[in-house]
């Protein structure tokens, strides 16, 4: 069947409109112009086609044919991808540079990942095994750290009818052929899926695991299940891409997916720099042999910078069917609703808020249900986790896109601009972040770390509140006139915001701290709440606390303390606190 | 041989409409003759069947729908490029406009450049000291970045990006007689007084013979103010990449150039977004920034210091605003240390350079660096609050804690901030003088700083 062709009648920006055929199908990917630009059909009529071009449009002219090419905007997925870093269609940006250079060029045509490679495969599986959609029948060690399993694709059933011997192959080769009741289906290394369309799996499940990020504020306070979504509002300046950076460097994933949509250039550089030189403590290895980057930075073309985001939730997705856990860092979702709305711009769409289209809600929330822990096809059980950056116009959290994502993600960080200003970070605004996994994963707490860690959170929290309610006295009249009583409440609070809350990204032990560190943390900040309190109920002035120095002790266990062996160091400061107060108490006995 | 069409469809403010055009492409230029003799360049900006929308760069004033004849040029908006451009003054759109005739051209390229590949960039950490303490220590500014001035009507924005292009240069470069640094400089919209005042201080210091100036001024056509930044950069980039030069880009005003872009949009009958504004804003402005950077493979860089004024000193309008999201960081100026009479007037607190923590330091400037610039932010916050907490109870009421801050504060700002238009301070002076103001304050406030730094370089100030 001959492709179906058109041909260019008009151009607005990434917008062209198509004459001369009604054979296009919505979203198919087509070829435009001479220098066959890559585009996606995004609205048909009786007799124009409207298609948005994922490359700069300059030089397209009227008459030019586009064609089609039968099928929906798909990507490769196959060994390659890890440790890759790619444009928000799947080309290799490395393989974009060896052909054109330092800058990208247009129409360039290179394929999605390394044809030629030999993969040393396998095989798993046996000839008149009966498989089904997702069945891990070979594997491949894909980087030193991540072992490629490579499945059936989903659909396909039947019975193994032939299956190639382990050895080397390249992603295009025929390892296995399925036979079924229409016929044998061959099944190579490669498979190829539509990019918005979401991947099957079996059932999903329910939330009970934690995301470990290492960051104290998040995992203390609020923190983020494997298979949840998690949305990091914040003006500029305030540290979402820093917040990014530190998840994806130490979060407990086993891959990680970093989309760097409409952002820096020199941030995607930093990260591609940063993760090939630092190692996982875990495994000893580069954190790049489990990261795969898309970057479609700010000045790259627009329609590809909504595709992106596609792309990387499909990369996650196909990781997750293997039985990984995979955490996905979208920077900036902000930049990908623009996107959205100026192609509705140009296409003259009537807007709703703010310019955005009305469909602005359901794509977002087409994008994090993709969020989630489930069952595969095949059995095992992996999760695609989500955090989203939103870059809210002005700062202001009602605008349409933070609004809109906070209806369908449950972990809620929203960043904050005074606390930035005062260099505090992560600066996080524990007062109007939240998180609604809690509850789900308090057993999970119990179980691992202690059993009343959730309770600490919760008394922590309740201090925090109280400091802000006097916060507001003080601001009017001087924290001097206050009683002592709510006086260490600022004290303890000072104690929890600089020693516990705020976290040196740059301090070699503070950039990770494990769970264990923060819970005895917790333990010797309420320690020093509850001794505090002694002192205040047996009347005795603060002033005798703050002079002893022993909160700047406490402020300081993030450096003085490593992070391994912990019990000892822990224990003696836990005894310095109790002697300092029991010294201070005696003597006002005396 | 190309076709020259008669007349026009149909003319709204700065766009005209030709009908029956078959063979054009998207952004190809066009000049349009008037009657008279005079020539305009425009170019295309929409495509609709055999209609052709086109920008008219010198404005529609004296177009009829009769009176012309336009003809394609069957190329896109090129800039003819050449090392002699160093020294010259050009228009907005790249015409030479100093008298001296043309340049000849070592080769021509598209103004709309292209995006630099994130593979092929270096991480850009190479300090450059500019002589101003608040930048130096507070928002560092690195080779290869794109840090704009915030500022507003009436504050010296002007001065303080002269005084950066005057004095900046990277520490043990190599490069003392600055062979390989230029500047280049584009005005958009600015008034004719600013644009001699450049002029004049880039001759004074002597380095007018290594800056190409790219002048549309608030009376020239607004049109013509987009094609402005894309031309300065294809100049930039082509001396650093080509020439290996290390190129310091000064864009001024970023506002007007976003004015412009809503007048031809709003003709164009484009939806609005923010205030007007057309909704791809923000790629538009990103593909002026993002052509700062250092490439791999290339000797030279493109920094940029692009100037906005914030209408009504207002952070939160759209074009500081989607510029604070793409550049790394920014230099904030403040309409209260401006009234004080503080030069330069920068208002550390929202100014941020997100380059300088890979840039400072140990094997950078100076071991103790990143804890001090954190330690006087975080301290600096704290003057704000007792400043604000006495303007309610007066400054007597103060704890002796909070006086201790207003000390420091008023210290601060007389002693850091403040300096003078010709004071080029070393960054260990800037950095010692950071201690010394520190030594105000007790100790036990210094929670910012490591012991090993507050044992080396902590001294308590003598009351």
């Amino acid at each position: 069947m001959a492709n179906t062709e058109g041909r260019i009648f008009g151009i607005n920006g990434p917008v062209v409109t198509v004459k001369g055929s009604d054979a296009f199908e919505m979203q198919e990917m087509v070829y435009v112009g001479n220098e066959e630009l890559i585009g996606e059909v995004i609205g048909v009529t009786r007799d124009t086609t409207i298609v948005q071009v994922y490359e700069e449009t300059t030089g397209l002219k009227k008459g030019e044919s586009v064609v089609g090419t039968g099928g929906p905007l798909s990507i490769t997925l196959a060994p390659g991808i890890i440790s890759n870093i790619f444009d928000g269609i799947e080309r290799p940006l490395k393989d974009i540079r060896n052909l054109s250079g330092a800058f990208v060029e247009r129409g360039l045509k290179v394929s999605n990942l390394d044809e030629e490679k030999m993969w040393n495969v396998t095989v798993k599986a046996k000839a008149g095994d009966y498989v089904t959609g997702g069945e891990v029948i070979a594997v491949t060690q894909e980087t030193n750290l991540i072992e490629h399993r490579i499945m059936i694709p989903p659909g396909v059933n039947g019975t193994i009818d032939w299956i190639a011997d382990s050895g080397g192959y390249k992603i295009s080769d025929v390892i296995a052929k399925v036979k079924s009741g229409e016929g044998v289906t061959d099944v190579t290394i490669k498979q190829k899926w539509p990019i918005k369309k979401a991947r099957p799996y079996s059932e999903r499940q329910s939330i009970s695991r934690p995301l470990v990020t290492g960051q104290r504020v998040i995992d203390a306070m609020f923190p983020l299940a494997k298979g949840g979504a998690a949305a990091i509002p914040g003006g500029f300046g305030t540290g979402k891409t820093m917040t990014q950076h530190q998840l994806a460097k130490w979060c407990d994933a086993d891959i990680i997916v970093y989309i760097g949509c409409g952002e820096r250039g020199n941030e995607m550089t930093q990260v591609l720099d940063e993760f090939s030189e630092l190692i996982d403590p875990k495994s000893q290895r580069p954190l790049l042999d489990r990261t795969v980057l898309i970057a479609n930075t700010s000045n790259m073309p627009v329609a590809a910078r909504e595709a992106s985001i596609y792309t990387g939730v499909t990369l996650a997705e196909y990781y997750r069917d293997m039985g990984y856990d995979v955490a996905l860092m979208a920077d900036s979702t902000s930049r990908w609703a623009e996107a959205l709305r100026e192609i509705s711009g140009r296409l003259e769409e009537m807007p709703a808020e703010e310019g955005f289209p009305a469909y602005l809600a359901s794509r977002l929330s087409q994008f994090y249900e993709r969020a989630g822990y489930v069952t595969n096809l095949n059995g095992s059980e992996g999760s695609v986790s989500i955090i989203g950056a939103v870059s809210p116009q002005g700062g202001d959290f009602s605008e349409p896109v933070t609004q809109n994502t906070k209806r369908f993600i449950r972990c809620f960080w929203a960043l904050d601009k005074s606390l930035a200003y005062a260099r505090h970070y992560p600066a996080i605004q524990w007062l109007t972040s939240y998180s609604e996994y809690i509850d789900e994963l308090d057993d999970w707490y119990k179980m691992n770390v202690a059993h009343n860690f959730m309770e600490k959170r919760n008394r922590i929290m309740a201090i925090l509140q109280e400091e802000s309610s006097l916060m507001e006295i003080v601001k009017l009249i001087g924290a001097d006139v206050l009683p002592d009583s709510q006086k260490a409440t600022l004290e303890v609070a000072r104690a929890i915001r600089t020693g516990f809350l705020q976290q040196n990204a740059f301090h070699k032990d503070d950039t990770y701290v494990p769970l264990e560190k923060q819970n005895r943390m917790m333990d010797v900040i309420l320690l020093f709440d509850k001794r505090i309190r002694q002192c205040v109920d047996k009347g005795i002035v603060l002033s005798k606390v703050s002079e002893s120095g022993i909160a700047d002790d406490i402020i300081r266990i993030k450096y003085s303390i490593g992070n391994e062996n912990i019990d000892a160091p822990f224990k003696a400061l836990e005894d310095k606190i109790n002697q300092t107060f029991d010294k201070i108490i005696f003597e006002r006995v005396e | 041989m190309a076709i020259e069409y008669m007349g026009l469809n149909n003319i709204q403010g700065p766009l005209a409409v030709i009908d029956g055009v078959d063979d054009t492409f998207y952004e190809e230029m066009v000049t349009v003759t008037l009657d008279s003799g005079e020539k305009r360049i425009g170019r295309v900006i929409e495509i609709s069947g055999d209609k052709a929308v086109i920008q008219v760069f010198e404005g529609t004033s004296n177009l009829s729908l009769t009176n012309t004849k336009t003809k394609f040029m069957g190329e896109p908006m090129r800039l003819p490029l050449s090392k002699e451009m160093l020294g010259r003054t050009l228009d907005g759109i790249g015409r030479p406009i100093d008298g001296l005739g043309d340049y000849f051209a070592d080769e021509v390229r598209d103004v709309n450049g292209q995006p630099i590949n994130p593979v092929s960039r270096e991480y850009p950490n190479n300090f450059i000291q500019t002589g101003i303490s608040s930048i130096d220590c507070l928002a560092t500014l690195i080779r290869g970045q794109k840090l704009p001035i915030f500022s507003g009507d009436g504050m010296p924005h002007d001065e303080l990006a002269m005084q950066i292009a005057r004095q900046a240069k990277v520490v043990d470069s190599g490069d003392e007689n600055g062979d390989s640094f230029a500047i280049v400089f584009a005005a958009m919209g600015v008034k004719h007084d600013v644009a001699n005042y450049f002029k004049k201080s880039f001759e004074e210091s002597g380095v007018l013979g290594k800056v190409v100036m790219f002048l549309n001024l608030s009376n020239d056509p607004v049109v013509e103010r987009i094609i402005t930044p894309r031309c300065a950069l294809t100049a930039a980039e082509y001396l650093a990449f080509k020439h290996d030069m290390h190129v310091l880009v000064i864009l001024t005003d970023m506002t007007s150039y976003a004015e412009a872009l809503r007048e031809v949009s709003s003709s164009k009958g484009e939806i609005p977004s923010r205030k007007g504004f057309p909704g791809y804003l923000y790629s538009d402005l990103a593909s002026i920034y993002e052509r700062a950077g250092i490439i791999k493979d290339a000797k030279g860089s493109v920094t940029q210091v692009p100037i906005l004024t914030m209408p009504n000193d207002d952070i939160t309008h759209p074009v500081p605003d989607l510029t604070g999201y793409i550049t790394e960081g920014q230099i904030v100026l403040g309409r209260d240390l401006s009234l004080k009479g503080v030069y330069p007037p920068v208002s550390i607190l929202p100014s941020l350079s997100r380059l300088m923590k890979d840039g400072i330091g140990e094997g950078f400037t100076r071991e103790d660096h990143p804890d001090l610039s954190n330690q006087l932010f975080a301290s600096y916050s704290k003057v704000e609050d007792a400043k604000s907490l006495a303007s309610v109870i007066g400054e007597d009421e103060l704890s002796e804690m909070d006086k201790k801050y207003i000390a420091f504060g008023k210290a601060f700002d007389e002693k850091f901030l403040a300096q003078s238009r010709d004071d080029n301070r070393s960054i260990e002076d800037t950095l010692d003088l950071g201690w010394e103001l520190l030594g105000m304050l007790p100790k036990s406030e210094l929670d910012r700083v490591s012991d090993q730094m507050l044992e080396k370089y902590y001294k308590m100030a003598e009351e």
